[in-house]
This record gives structure tokens, C-alpha cells and sequence, in this order.
């Protein structure tokens, strides 16, 4: 199914990297942003909005985190073009400047002063030729290596474990030895599992900066919990699919690395991998901020597999949901690309479910939309690590 | 046709994979590692994915599944009963 020879279509970008989407984006460096960002997204069409609720008052390693989100965005090799509108300019530029060091063209507006209309009215003129110039850019042959893979699952049951997410442990097997870069996360959903990770790192220092990311999400935990957190994590949904604890789901989850791969190191949420291999990244469980914590780190193609039927997507990663569950395939079709359902009734080899879904990977890179693309899923949701000031 | 499946020989629960799955129903279960069957009187209606006990467990006792410890049990359980939030609980938090 796949080899070193295997190639696939991209957008090469200014500092290298490939993207498999060529979206001009607006991105609200705050809140109060949002208005204008989707004015200028509704005049110029084919522009995507980001709107999200924060930015404002942030402080310390929670703005820290708060930019390196946004810049990551913007600097996305999906992205080939960013307008930036932040309420004033100081923290735009530094926005903009974050994003210009792809090479990528990025411009920025700050509102205050100017107001909406004026904003709006010059934020759209420069969206409209960053736009046109993007329409011009073809894509060109890439090595699979040059191909960023991330994975997160959702609303899991018991058959994610069973059957979607050692899927995809499969293809990440398949993945690996093609110097391709990978990643993973879901730090409180290795509760139970982290001991099984130690074998799985490279060296004794990438086991030490897990459990150090580990540790620290435990505590945060520890400090806040009123429960044994059922209903929050498992969720309800997941209890709902048959799943019991946080160590049934973390089992579960770990399925996704596979069997062979190594964790080659560690990074803090939002950060991008300094080579090939399989990364973890701290992140929260939910979702959506783990899916956009992923696209901000610069990974281009995203599998998610669920079994209860979690319906997300991204604005600028493509979400490719494989789901194992028979039940889940028939009501929720809609929203389901790899149906690895035959893995539960053994007419279908994982071998062969790992290629199916390498399969839809190549064919969502060359441009095949996904579901959750075609359905307009663009969940954008900004983690926070505490209030602001 | 497969009713439920179990992760690795040793585990004391089967996961059901079809829908419709009744009490009295003698389930043929798939043990992925290494591969084999069981069968198994199921003594609850257990929905698709929920899991079945496949020995009797008393309080106290610990769950294996994939081979690792995934909880505690917290009410008694036959053989052939529903496992789940009713009578087993995380060991953490």
C-alpha cells in the first residue's frame, strides 16, 4: 500500500514544509476581532474565518500558549495566506511576525482607531489578493516523508479499542519506518497505560519528559477533581459505549501508536516537532482543543477515531474518522470515512484496515475532502491554562 | 458469528460486538490473542460494546483487560453478567 516511492500531491510553502489544503485564513488575534474577521471572510469569498472567544487580558504562559496557537495556526502549511485582525496593534504585529517567518504572505490590522467599517473595508482588499494569488498555486509531487500525521480519538467505546484505534496504530506502524512525523497526546487519557509507554521510548530522557507532562496534568487534576470525574472522563458518551474507567479508555486510546513505533520525544502543547518520528504532545482530552492544538503544531492530515460518533472537524486540518462500531456506521454514515466495522466480525484483517485507511489519507492529501470538511465542521477552540487577569 | 470479542487469553471480560445480544443467548466469543474461541451463557441482555464477564469476580477483586489492571470490583459478578460502572470503579482519582 505504501513504500518511500509513495508520493502525493501538496502545496510546497515558502519555509519547505507541504500542505494538503491551500486556505487563506482571517485570523482574530482576540475576541472582539471576530466581527470584522467574518465580515471580511462574508465579502471575500473562498476566505475562512477563525473566530474563537479569547485573547483578551490573558497572562504569562497562558498568553504564551494563547500565541504560539494562533502563529502555529497561521503558520500551517495548509494556510497559504493570513489576514490578521486584532482590536489593537501591538499584539497583532506580534501575530503577524510569529506567521512571516514561514515566508508566507501575512498581513495585520489593529481596530482601534480606525473602527469596523475602515477595517473591514481594508482587511477585505488585502484578503482579496492574497486570495487570488493563492488560486494560482498548483500542486506538485511530494515525498511521503515530508507528510505530517497527527491522531486523536473521540468518543470512544469499547470497539475503539477493539477495532478503530489499533487502525490506526496499524497505519502509524506503517508510517513510521518512512521517516514521515507523527503525533499523539490525550495526556489524562494515558491514565492507567503510562507505564506501557516507558518501553516505548527512545531514551530514558524522552520517558523522564513524559512523565514529567504526565505528572504535571495528574496534579492539575488532583487539585480541581470533586468526583472520580465518571461522566467527564470516561465521558458520558463513553460510558454510554460500554466503556467502564479511565484505564479501559486508556488502553484503549494507546492502541493508536501501534506496535512498533517509538516516541521519539516530547513537546508542550501548540509546540512543532523539530524532526521526523512519533512526537507526544501534552493536551487535553476534549476534542476540539486537542485537534487544534495539533493544526497550530503543524500537522497537515488527522486521524480520529471514534465509536460513539463524535462529528468534529478543524478549520484548516482535514479530520479523517474511522470508526470500527457497526451501530455508530449505520446512524451516523454521514460522518464516518474508514468504516473498519468488519475488523469486529474477522472479515477484515487489521493489516487491511490499516490500508484502507492509508488509503483515504493519500486521497484526502491529493485533495479529497473529507466528511467532516464536507459537512463544514470547523471546530476552532483555543486551550486555556487558567483566568485571566 | 461473532458475539463478543476478548483482547488477549487471561482476560476477565469479553466486549459484545452485535447488537441484540439477550439474556440465555450462548455467545461465541473471539479471542484475538492468541487466536480462539469461547463460548459463554450470557445471564444479562448486554448492549453492543458493553462487556461481559467471562469468570465470577467478588469485591475486591481486580479486572484485567489487554492484559493490564482496569479497575476494581465493587459489587459482586457471575460469569455471564453485564460488567460495567455498576459494579466495577477506577483504581485512580
Amino acid at each position: 500500500m505504501i513504500s518511500k516511492k509513495t508520493k502525493f500531491w501538496g502545496y510546497r510553502r515558502e519555509n519547505g514544509r507541504v500542505g494538503v489544503r491551500n486556505h487563506v485564513i482571517v485570523l482574530p488575534v482576540d475576541d472582539l476581532s471576530n466581527a470584522a474577521a467574518e465580515a471580511v471572510a462574508h465579502n471575500i469569498k473562498g476566505v475562512m474565518a477563525l473566530p474563537h472567544p479569547y485573547g483578551r487580558l490573558q497572562f504569562g504562559a497562558d498568553l504564551e500558549l494563547h500565541f504560539r496557537t494562533l502563529i502555529g495556526t497561521g503558520c500551517n502549511p495548509n494556510v497559504a495566506a493570513v489576514v490578521v485582525i486584532g482590536i489593537e496593534e501591538g499584539w497583532t504585529q506580534r501575530v503577524v511576525d510569529g506567521i512571516a517567518e514561514t515566508g508566507k504572505p501575512v498581513i495585520g490590522f489593529g481596530i482601534e482607531g480606525h473602527g469596523d467599517h475602515d477595517t473591514i473595508m481594508r482587511a477585505s482588499q488585502a484578503a482579496k489578493k492574497f486570495l487570488q494569488a493563492a488560486s494560482e498555486l498548483h500542486r506538485v509531487e511530494c515525498p511521503i516523508s515530508t507528510l505530517w500525521v497527527s491522531t486523536k480519538c473521540g468518543e470512544s467505546d469499547t470497539t475503539s479499542g477493539c477495532g478503530a484505534n489499533p487502525t490506526v496504530g496499524n497505519a502509524f506502524d506503517k508510517l513510521y519506518p518512512l521517516k514521515t512525523t507523527l503525533l499523539f497526546g490525550e495526556t489524562s487519557e494515558i491514565t492507567g497505560g503510562e507505564k506501557l509507554l516507558e518501553a516505548r521510548c527512545r531514551t530514558p530522557k524522552v520517558w523522564r519528559d513524559f512523565m514529567f507532562m504526565f505528572n504535571r496534568y495528574q496534579e492539575m487534576i488532583n487539585r480541581h477533581k470533586t468526583s472520580d470525574l465518571s461522566e467527564s472522563q470516561p465521558t458520558k458518551g463513553n460510558i454510554a459505549g460500554g466503556l467502564t474507567t479511565i484505564e479501559e479508555k486508556a488502553l484503549g486510546n494507546i492502541q493508536k501508536i501501534g506496535r512498533k513505533c517509538i516516541i521519539d520525544g516530547v513537546l508542550d502543547k501548540a509546540e512543532t516537532p523539530t524532526g521526523p518520528g512519533l512526537w507526544f504532545m501534552d493536551s487535553s482530552s476534549a476534542a476540539a482543543e486537542m485537534v487544534t492544538l495539533c493544526a497550530a503544531a503543524g500537522f497537515v492530515v488527522h486521524f480520529f477515531p471514534t465509536g460513539q460518533g463524535n462529528v468534529i472537524g478543524n478549520p484548516i486540518l482535514p479530520v479523517i474518522k474511522i470508526c470500527a462500531n457497526p451501530r455508530t456506521v449505520r446512524l451516523m454514515s454521514e460522518h464516518i470515512d474508514v468504516d473498519t466495522s468488519g475488523l469486529l466480525r474477522r472479515e477484515l484483517t487489521m493489516d487491511e484496515a490499516g490500508d484502507a485507511l492509508l488509503d483515504c489519507m493519500l486521497r484526502t492529501a491529493n485533495g479529497r475532502l473529507t466528511s467532516a470538511e464536507a459537512l463544514g465542521h470547523r471546530e476552532f477552540v483555543l486551550t486555556r491554562l487558567y483566568e485571566s487577569a | 458469528m461473532i458475539h463478543f470479542v476478548v483482547h488477549e487469553k487471561g482476560d476477565g471480560v469479553g466486549v459484545v460486538v452485535v447488537e441484540g445480544c439477550r439474556k440465555g443467548l450462548r455467545a461465541l466469543g473471539w479471542i484475538m490473542e492468541p487466536d480462539s474461541t469461547v463460548k459463554i451463557e450470557l445471564r444479562d441482555d448486554i448492549p453492543i460494546g458493553h462487556k461481559v464477564a467471562l469468570r465470577d469476580f467478588k469485591v475486591g477483586d481486580t479486572v484485567i483487560k489487554y492484559g493490564v489492571d482496569i479497575g476494581r470490583v465493587v459489587a459482586p459478578i457471575r460469569k455471564g453478567e453485564h460488567l460495567h460502572v455498576h459494579n466495577v470503579k477506577t483504581k485512580r482519582w
